[in-house]
């Protein structure tokens, strides 16, 4: 049997500036290596002009994160506990963690952040309604292109918050990513769906193939999740996450659908959306009711966070869509590295 | 709603929400008004209740309200 590309461990990546070259030349090197964290924390402005945002930072964290995943081809696993890795991830998520508290409304109207997400703009907006109108085919792999970056790990940076729940809330969270994890079955796994989807537009569907190409606006949201996923005192706001993220995704994944029979793409490409317009429609109704409703039922001090991940998730999703958009319109191509070919 | 409790000794619930599907435990096998039957394996299955889905029977969040 050959190895699905869906299970390959990627390469490291290029680096981004002076942080993430530290990170990545010591990934080279067995565990433990040298001081790295004082090469980058001692600095007077780590992230240079494009602060905590920006290539150099969010790539590192990316690269800090994906050693709890799946690590990288021929790093020792063992960076993944090096506490000097770890002290350096940590000045960088509270610099993330600080940039993300200022660009958000913040407050604990959980219900009012809720309403608005459930009510469809009439006025058309984001990537999938450019797509489902006028985007092109190039644009729609470049897209694919971007989102490979999460959605071949989908739900798994959600999955970190099961230890951390009880009772209903756990049990309905459960039963989510049971379905995101294809309920029982491998070929269904909605990651292994975007597998096919990648191979089906002609893209390389290998796990992480495609990070170099992906510019700091398309690693942030993934970022947040696996922040937000492996700091137990983030669940409020994972759980936020992920809720939102399951609102928006039925009307965008509809749009999706129109686009890609617009297009005249293959099978495999509209079925992962069909998927999770079904899907999704139940999603957003148990994490609102039961997973939310749940956790703060049991845990009400937790509203704020809750809002915060509905914030922050709503915040880097409009600046990926910013960024595509902006990029699509001028005429040129949103990645950072153009796709060969 | 409890998502995963399908013991079959107490009565399957349904779950009508406001302005929006209604949720059954899954999986369910729908007959349509002309005689199809589709089913769903899904933990829960959302049912369109406004027939303005587009994947009907199943709920596409088409009840939504839209902004003026």
């Amino acid at each position: 049997m050959t190895e699905r590309a869906s299970a390959h461990t990627p390469r490291l990546p290029q680096p981004r500036g002076p942080v993430s070259a530290a990170v990545i030349e010591a990934l080279h090197r067995p565990c433990p290596g040298a001081a790295l964290a004082a090469t980058a924390a001692a600095r007077d402005d780590p992230f240079g002009e494009d602060g905590p945002l920006g290539e150099d930072p969010q790539l590192s964290l990316y690269v800090c994160y994906e050693l709890h995943y799946r690590g990288f081809r021929g790093v020792d696993p063992g960076w993944e506990w090096d506490p000097e890795l770890l002290r350096l991830r940590g000045v960088l998520e509270r610099s993330f963690h600080q940039e993300l508290l200022r660009g958000v409304a913040g407050g604990d109207d959980l219900e009012g952040e809720l309403s608005t997400l459930l009510v469809e703009p009439k006025t058309p907006g984001g990537v999938s309604h450019f797509l489902a109108t006028e985007g092109n085919w190039p644009q729609m792999r470049e897209y694919f292109t971007h989102r490979s970056l999460y959605q071949l790990k989908e739900a798994d940076p959600q999955a970190w918050v099961i230890p951390r729940l009880t009772g209903q809330a756990k049990a309905s969270l459960v039963a989510v990513e049971y379905d995101e994890f294809g309920g029982g079955r491998g070929e269904r796994v909605h990651a292994e769906l975007f597998a096919d989807l990648m191979a089906a537009a002609g893209l390389d569907a290998g796990y992480g193939h495609y990070l170099d190409n992906a510019p700091a606006t398309t690693l942030a949201p993934v970022n947040l999740m696996s922040y937000l996923g492996l700091h137990r005192g983030r669940r409020g706001a994972l759980v936020g996450h992920f809720a939102a993220a399951e609102i928006s995704n039925p009307p965008n994944s509809k749009r999706m659908v129109h686009a890609l029979e617009r297009l005249g793409a293959a099978e495999a490409c509209r079925h992962f959306y069909l998927e999770h317009v079904d899907a999704d429609a139940v999603h957003e109704q148990v994490m609102r009711h039961e997973v939310l409703g749940g956790l703060l039922a049991a845990e009400p001090q937790l509203k704020q966070d809750a809002v915060f991940g509905i914030q922050a998730t709503e915040l880097l999703e409009r600046r990926f869509a910013d960024h595509l958009l902006r990029a699509w319109l001028s005429g040129g191509t949103s990645l950072r590295v153009p796709l060969s070919g | 709603m409890r998502p995963g409790h399908c013991g079959r000794d107490s009565p399957r619930r349904i779950r009508l929400v406001k302005n929006g599907p209604m949720l059954v435990e899954g999986p369910v096998e729908v007959e349509l008004e002309d005689g199809t039957v589709v089913t769903s394996d899904r933990f829960v299955v959302a049912i369109c209740r406004c027939h303005r889905s587009g994947r009907y029977p199943w709920c596409d969040t088409s009840h939504r309200r839209r902004s003026g």
